[in-house]
């Protein structure tokens, strides 16, 4: 961004007005102030709160260390960070697939484009509170997709994932990709509308086949959309909560618990506030491990 | 029906209420989850009998989870400084909030209404927190009961309930070599815990339940007994078909009623789904108390009365307590609900074969001093330790744990909930 | 917006290429639907025909009844007026939460690109963190915060709550689109004397169209499906229609109506749905508009 020509006509033309300097400052400070409150001050109450003994309600009495003692020695604990890796790797990996797929597909001129996008689009629209009952019957053995393919005369077709603890958590990243992939589909075909086409008359001159054209041309032209879909989807993935408790209600067990279900069940069923807290603190350094690097890059990208 | 229903409750309460009734209004705000159906029906009884004495019935209704989405509103209700006046609340989780100095003592309304002498001694202790009322309890719920289809038993020559647990793996086993589910089950944790609690009764007896799981005794959470009773746990497994995930407890009573599984193992909320289908009890389907060695597992829902300022709110409450221990609202409730009164001495003409035998066996529990409260109804430990044994033995049953490692997984799990 | 084919329209192995082409799209399109295909079906059954067939499959007899109930008759706690009040409760929340959160995402957007300060962007990215903070953990000092402002149990505290935690993707958004408008308009209009919200008003927003369609769509998707805040911020009668939804559905140990449940279920989606579908379109044209850009 080329900054110093503007910059010194601003100076020149605005120096004068003091109120018009300082709105910008005035319009952002409070909101700026807000967020200090509402988002640090209580991620601050919430590290607080896990050095104390906090049960029912929070209760100010520091502990120490005793409530993370605590938290790594408890076996869901360790169920619930493995689900996340494998859910949050394989809803990532999934959304993307289907998405750029979708939106690859949907980007050869089709007839009746925009509603098989809306088809495409629409699990974005509803929570998992109204879809999550009709999920259960799909995915359960004995009444949904199981019964059905063997009653079409496939009579060992086998589709239990949902009973199965070791498997339960895949059907949970379908659930999730079935949900999110439209989102996704919509940011690369997006992507792909803004690639010019000369571009990709060009690359037809050349000769290059459809594969190769979106593999080595299209695609890398749309990069940024990459790295926004992947933080969008994180996002989704830490955030995960109606998804599990819609479905699979954590279990069988708790094989399918995640650290947001599981901060959950213990600070409003168990009444362990401060080991509730304690992993609260787990997935918001988690957090940050993802969005720190990334908004550097963001940030110092634009400087550029 | 429902009107005139509640009609004639309300008149029959404000009968029995009448030295109160000139004085009574005031308003209170109840936060339950009982929200559809049944429940709502029966919420509903409550309802109009409040307001019939002229009192505001403010109503806050928020299912999920059992309990779980109300009990995180009310602690976003409590820390904002507006609790309700009445809560549904049970078991240890009053004690809970009566230990933060939350709950409001309605000690007057109880002695004028000799709650000790009518109340099971075991459900008096609950309601109390220092030996002062807190809460008011609505209705038992027994949860040992086996529900059964006589058609599917026949079949195999069955018809007597069993009474030791190895009868009853005879009878599954039976069943099972005849082609017939033996068990509906669904996969929520807690009718894990339900079926294991049961079999905790069955398998120990009512002293080893009140040892091991009330007390935590270590010697008796680790013993022979523990691993017995995961025993029967894993047999359990056995017995019921592969679709047992994601089915809800509603869809497992219907199994049985439609032929497809031989019985189910729940508490007698299950009649409810029965009745809503038309079906009688003794001919349509049997209510067999679980082997259970003469104990009777304990539920009942009970409403808890928090701190409010303001006479009116005050006044609202002392009247709804003293409503829902009136013996003919607990009479109109229960036929609704489908449990039997927590009063012991109101009569039961009228109620089913089911509730009847329920309020027998209840009345030798207590005199034998074998009535427990349930485990997995929230009813018998902290919610902290309850999760405990809600983890380990939905674990244990949703995959090849050892009965010995999940004894040990368990003694450890409540040694670190005791570390707190 | 251009449109390009790679697979065209040539010869007969092309032609079985775009047939396979539209199947496999076809194909995804059912898989997406199956979920909606069987809640609508559902919900036409009778009791009856649920509890004694299967789950999954179509209604011998349409019935609209359990769509009647569901609107007008369900009980919902004591109150069985259906969930049709309730779909009032969450326009009445939902619509100055959308409209406050945006405006003051794109004015805040607007601040931090064309009116660059010192700290602009450590602002912004710490604000940004804002949407990535998981809700249950601000339950409870939220709580308090809406106690003493004395704000508990009202509208306008969970509409206060939507916008404090939607200003972080809508500021993102519109941040997004700024950032790609060219600072000459901008500087060309302050050299003509345009103020701060003149040029916001008369400049920056008609360009912004698209991603007010994007965040509009995003926060009204997200405030409306909310169930968390509005169990624990609204009392009863005023709960938003994801409340009163739960209490049709999960019912703990009552009998199962599906066919009412599943009815609710659409009916209360169906704002969300609509949208979607009317302003798809847009959707993705304001997709290209910000976020491609990146």
């Amino acid at each position: 961004m080329d900054r110093t020509a503007p910059e010194r006509i601003r100076r020149r033309f605005v120096i004068g007005n003091l109120l018009e300097r300082w709105l910008p400052k005035l319009v952002v400070s409070p909101l700026f102030a807000a967020s200090l409150v509402f988002v640090y001050g209580f991620i601050a109450w919430t590290i607080y709160i896990s050095f104390t003994k906090s049960g029912v309600l929070p209760d100010y009495t520091l502990v120490g260390l005793s409530q993370y003692l605590r938290l790594w020695s408890t076996p869901r604990w360790y169920v619930a960070l493995q689900n996340l890796l494998v859910f949050s790797s394989l809803f990532i990996g999934g959304c993307m697939i289907v998405g750029m797929l979708l939106a690859i597909l949907l980007d050869q001129r089709i007839r009746a484009e925009g509603a098989i996008r809306t088809i495409y689009l629409y699990p974005m629209a509803l929570s998992f509170i109204v879809t999550g009952t009709a999920w259960k019957w799909i995915l359960n053995p004995t009444l949904g997709i199981e019964t059905f393919v063997r009653g079409l005369g496939y009579p060992d077709f086998s589709f239990d994932w949902l009973v199965d603890p070791h498997f339960a958590i895949y059907t949970v990243v379908i659930a999730g990709v079935w949900q999110s992939s439209g989102y996704v589909m919509a940011l690369f075909l997006a992507g792909l509308r803004s690639v010019d086409d000369e571009i990709v008359r060009a690359a037809a001159i050349d000769g290059a086949g459809p594969v190769r054209t979106y593999a080595t041309i299209i695609l890398p032209i749309v990069r940024p959309v990459f790295l926004s879909a992947i933080i969008v989807l994180a996002h989704i993935s830490i955030k995960s909560y109606d998804l599990v408790v819609a479905l699979t209600g954590g279990g069988p067990g708790y094989a399918t618990d995640l650290p947001a279900t599981f901060m959950y069940a213990y600070a409003f069923q168990r009444s362990e506030l401060g080991l509730a807290a304690a992993s609260a603190v787990m997935m918001l350094m988690t957090v940050m491990a993802i969005i720190v690097p990334y908004l550097y890059s963001e940030l110092r990208g634009r400087r550029r | 029906m429902t009107s005139l229903k509640a009609f004639a409750i309300a008149s029959a309460v404000a009968s029995v209420m009448l030295p109160v009734a000139s004085l009574a209004d005031g308003t209170v705000e109840v936060l339950h989850w009982w929200t559809s159906g049944g429940e709502a029906k029966a919420v509903g009884e409550l309802k109009s009998a409040f307001e019939a004495q002229g009192g505001t019935w403010v109503d806050s209704p928020i299912a999920g989870g059992g309990g779980d989405a109300a009990m995180t509103a009310l602690r976003a209700r409590v820390v904002a400084g507006n609790p309700p006046s009445a809560v549904q609340l049970k078991g240890p989780g009053i004690q809970e909030w009566a230990q933060q100095g939350d709950l409001a003592d309605i000690n007057d309304v109880a002695t004028s209404g000799k709650w000790d002498s009518v109340l099971p001694p075991v459900l008096a202790t609950i309601m109390k927190y220092k030996g002062d009322y807190v809460a008011a309890p609505v209705n038992i719920h027994r949860v040992d009961w086996i529900w059964a289809n006589p058609q599917l038993l026949a079949k195999v020559g069955v018809t007597a309930a069993p009474t030791t647990w190895d009868e009853f793996n005879a009878v599954a086993d039976k069943l099972k070599a005849a082609g017939i589910t033996p068990l509906a089950n669904g996969s929520d944790p807690w009718q894990d815990l339900t079926l294991w609690d049961v079999i905790a009764l069955g398998v120990g007896g009512p002293d080893f339940y009140k040892k091991a799981i009330i007390d935590l005794d270590p010697a008796q959470l680790t013993g022979d007994t523990m691993i017995k009773v995961f025993d029967q746990m894993r047999r359990m497994r056995g017995y019921v078909d592969a679709g047992y995930a994601g089915r809800s407890w509603d869809l497992a009573t219907r199994m049985v009623m439609n032929g497809e599984a031989a019985m189910q193992i729940m508490g007698d909320w299950a009649k409810g789904e029965f009745a809503a289908a038309g079906k009688a009890p003794g001919k349509d389907f049997l209510c067999w108390p679980a082997p259970n060695q003469g104990g009777y597992i304990l539920n009942s829902d009970s409403f808890a009365f928090f701190k409010v300022t303001g006479a009116d709110k005050i006044k609202g409450q002392k009247v709804l307590a003293g409503l829902v221990m009136a013996p003919d609202f607990q009479r109109a409730f229960n036929l609704a609900k489908g449990s039997i009164p927590a009063r012991t001495d109101v009569p039961l003409d009228g109620f089913d074969t089911c509730a009847q035998k329920s309020h027998e066996d209840l009345l030798a529990a207590i005199s034998g001093d074998k009535l427990v409260p349930s485990l997995s109804q929230e009813m018998a430990i902290s919610r902290s330790y309850r999760g405990e044994f809600l983890d380990v033995v939905t674990q244990f049953y949703n995959s090849d744990m050892s009965s010995a490692d999940a004894v040990r997984q368990l003694a450890a799990a409540v040694a670190r909930v005791k570390a707190q | 917006m251009s449109r390009k084919g790679i697979v065209r329209r040539r010869g007969a192995g092309q032609a079985a290429l775009r047939l396979l082409l539209y199947a496999v799209l076809v194909l995804f399109c059912l898989v997406y639907l199956l979920p909606l295909v069987i809640m609508v079906s559902t919900s036409l059954k009778s009791l009856g025909e649920i509890r004694t067939g299967s789950l999954i499959s179509l209604p011998t007899q349409v019935s609209l009844d359990a769509w009647l109930k569901a609107w007008g008759t369900a009980c919902v706690g004591v109150r069985c007026k259906g969930i049709a009040p309730y779909m009032w409760n969450s326009v009445l929340m939902v619509v100055p939460a959308v409209l406050i959160s945006t405006l003051l995402g794109a004015v805040n957007g607007y601040a931090l690109t064309k009116w660059r300060f010192r700290g602009a962007d450590v602002i912004f990215a710490l604000m940004l963190f804002g949407a990535f903070i998981p809700f249950q953990i601000v339950l409870l000092p939220m709580a308090r915060t809406l106690g003493l402002f004395g704000l508990a149990g009202t509208t306008w505290g969970l509409v206060l709550v939507h916008t404090v935690y939607g200003l972080a993707f809508t500021t993102l958004f519109f941040r997004n689109f700024f950032v790609s408008v060219s600072d000459g308009i901008v500087q060309a209009a302050k050299i003509d004397g345009a103020g701060f919200f003149p040029i916001f008003f008369k400049l920056m927003l008609p360009m912004a169209v698209p991603t007010i369609v994007v965040t509009v769509i995003w926060q009204f998707t997200n405030i409306w499906n909310d169930f968390l805040f509005g169990s624990a911020f609204t009392v009863g009668d005023s709960n938003p229609v994801t409340v009163a939804l739960n209490n049709i559905v999960a019912t703990s140990t009552g009998v199962k109506e599906y066919n009412v449940d599943m009815a609710a279920a659409i009916i209360a989606g169906l704002p969300t749905l609509a949208v979607y579908v009317l302003a798809g379109n847009y959707f993705v044209r304001g997709l290209a508009a910000g976020a491609v850009k990146g």
